[in-house]
């Protein structure tokens, strides 16, 4: 269901990591020969991957595969944390967002994020939709319009219509989830990152921000990271398979791309065993 | 109570006599009632207790302390008398008791000391809870623990020699005598920034990483993310830590009585001198004044006005973070 919305002709070509994916016609991020390291400790090794506009590409992956590592460094939130350092180049419509002079605070409001656990701030609904633009410094005609406008197109505005005033702690934990959604989309950013957005909601919740995924897709660029494999044959166009590799020299662990596929590939006809392990269910 | 009575036996045995369930090892089931004493427990229970008990008894014992005497000086010198008169000349033959005077003085020293202890205090708990790396934390919090560590005394004659004496009168030139109540407003905000920056930082450091990392992803910066999600989430701990200061600024009593001045007079400016409540307190205490006399009364019927002032501030807050707080 997901491929066939997907009308980009299929090329095969080998990428330097030996995972082998589509050509994404219209790229708007591109991940070139990326390894992501913790001080000495390096989480990934050489990524090369692109992500398609108006496409959902998930990361999936084992447990400490470096998926999660990957996607903070698609908008610099690994700056947040000291001794994280990227090497390799991570474009956006053609520019290095680890470039000298690259401002790490317009990276990140051109590419927003949503968190495995919702963190909506403890302030009232309206504001925490209204902070994104106000600390931006964005021209906005009308906040009030901006406000609903992002609740709308993340499909919560008819639930907290009456109650915009009221703290967004009071919402259930898939609206909370929602909240920050309509959060992200309110500096207009190009890309949406999100880390098991679904990690700690029940499965109507899941369903709803499925759903709602697919109607963001229209307009965004959409980045997912998930343990679910359903989730990603649901929702993905396309998916990329990590895993953990360990080096028989050293016993170092670190991440690497195994396959990165249009999503009907990667869960139907898998290039590599290990795809083949992980998604049929005999490892991971 | 009645289960604690009864020995277990008896209870189990008459189950099993009635062909009642069993366990898995063929006994009856223990009563869950006949739970085993656990002495421990109790110990543990009653000194948590008495630990708590002291903090509460010795408040209740101070407000009879002052009461008692208090009601004897208000029996003698009208409440309004007291609250809104001009002058205070308790040892004077002709006396007054107006209060006003020592009003003003601590006053003025502690919206000095405010001053500069709240903006000093609060940017050190940012700078250490959102900005330091370690190294700097490392070096930053053992300086302010050593100005929390300094003597008042020690504060009280550095105000009055180096402030006041060599910075005001020497290099400043200023117009002063030989006190002031910003000399000692100043030097009493230096003693405070640690409690505020200590007990500020514990509460915004406090605050979850991830409303940080939700600020971060959505173009805020440091500063931003610092005073507008940090910080309100962490308005409660704040208030407490500003409250702390005012209620030690309003008591600090060595600081002011060595270099505010001694002179119970209404204070118009920064420059002048003053004797504060505590200043007073202090002063009168030193033993000159006959126990149950008048003058010896005026003692706490001053110690009460500043616990009521204190009580009110506490009251003030709590107030305040209820309505403005932003709770995670």
């Amino acid at each position: 269901m997901s491929s066939s919305a997907d009308s980009a002709p299929m090329h095969l070509r080998a990428t330097q990591s030996g995972a082998v994916g589509p050509v994404v016609t219209r790229p708007v991020m591109r991940v070139e020969g990326v390894d992501v390291y913790y001080g000495d400790f390096r989480a990934v090794t050489d990524v090369n991957l692109e992500f398609g506009l108006n496409e959902i590409t998930a990361l999936i992956g084992p447990s400490g595969c470096g998926k999660s590592t990957l996607l903070r460094s698609l908008n610099r939130m690994n700056d947040l944390i000291d001794g994280a350092r990227v090497e390799g180049e991570i474009l956006f419509h053609g520019e290095n967002i680890y470039g000298k002079g690259v401002d790490p605070i317009e990276v990140r409001r051109r590419i927003g994020m949503v968190f495995q656990k919702p963190n909506p701030f403890p302030k009232s609904i309206y504001d925490n939709i209204a902070y994104g633009p106000r600390v931006t410094g964005m021209r906005v005609d009308s906040m009030d319009d901006l406000v609903e406008e992002s609740l709308t197109r993340a499909a919560l505005w008819d639930e907290v219509k009456d109650k915009l005033k009221q703290s967004a702690l009071g919402l259930s934990g898939g609206q909370q989830q929602r909240l920050c959604i309509a959060r992200a989309i309110s500096v207009r950013p190009d890309v949406i990152l999100m880390d098991e957005p679904c990690a700690s909601l029940d499965p109507i919740a899941t369903m709803r921000i499925e759903d709602l995924m697919q109607e963001l897709r229209e307009q965004y660029t959409i980045v997912i990271v998930t343990h679910n494999m359903q989730q990603a044959a649901r929702v993905a166009d396309r998916t990329a398979f990590f895993t953990a590799q360990v080096s028989e020299g050293t016993g170092a662990r670190t991440g690497v791309l195994v396959e990165y596929g249009t999503t009907a590939q990667i869960f139907e006809d898998p290039q590599d065993q290990r795809t083949e392990d992980y998604i049929s269910g005999r490892f991971g | 109570m009645l289960a604690d009575t009864t020995a277990p036996g008896t209870e189990a045995s008459t189950t099993a006599s009635t062909g009642g369930p069993t366990t898995s090892s063929g006994r009856p089931p223990r009563s869950l009632f006949a739970g085993r004493p656990r002495p421990g427990e109790a110990v543990i229970r009653l000194v948590l207790r008495l630990a708590a008990g002291v903090a509460i008894v010795t408040t209740i014992g101070i407000l009879i302390a002052l009461l008692i005497p208090a009601i004897g000086f208000f029996r003698e010198v009208p409440v309004v008398d007291f609250l809104f008169g001009d002058r205070w000349a308790p040892r004077f033959a002709d006396a007054s008791f107006g209060v006003i005077p020592l009003v003003t003085a601590t006053a003025w020293t502690t919206a000095i000391a405010l001053l500069v202890a709240v903006p000093l205090g609060l940017g050190a708990a940012i700078l250490l809870s959102e900005y330091a790396r370690p190294g700097l934390r490392k070096v930053l919090k053992p300086i302010l623990e050593v100005l929390a560590g300094v003597p008042t005394v020690v504060y009280g004659f550095f105000a009055l020699q180096f402030i006041q004496a060599t910075v005001f009168r020497e290099w400043l030139q200023l117009d002063t005598g030989a006190f002031s109540v910003l000399a000692a407003g100043l030097v009493m905000g230096i003693m405070i920034i640690p409690t505020i920056a200590s007990i500020s930082e514990d509460a915004m450091s406090a605050v979850p990483m991830s409303l940080r990392q939700g600020s971060a992803a959505l173009g805020a910066n440091r500063m931003q993310t610092s005073l507008r999600v940090v910080f309100p989430a962490a308005l409660s701990g704040v208030m407490a830590a500003v409250v702390l200061g005012i209620s030690r600024a309003v008591g600090e009593t060595m600081i002011v009585a060595i270099a505010a001045g001694n002179q119970a007079r209404i204070v118009t400016g920064p420059l002048e001198q003053g004797q504060t409540m505590t200043g007073f307190i202090a002063s009168a205490a030193l033993g000159d004044s006959r126990v149950g006399s008048l003058e010896y009364d005026t003692l706490y019927a001053v110690g009460l006005l500043l616990f009521a002032i204190t009580l009110l501030v506490n009251f003030i807050s709590i107030r305040l973070v209820r309505r403005f707080r932003q709770a995670y």
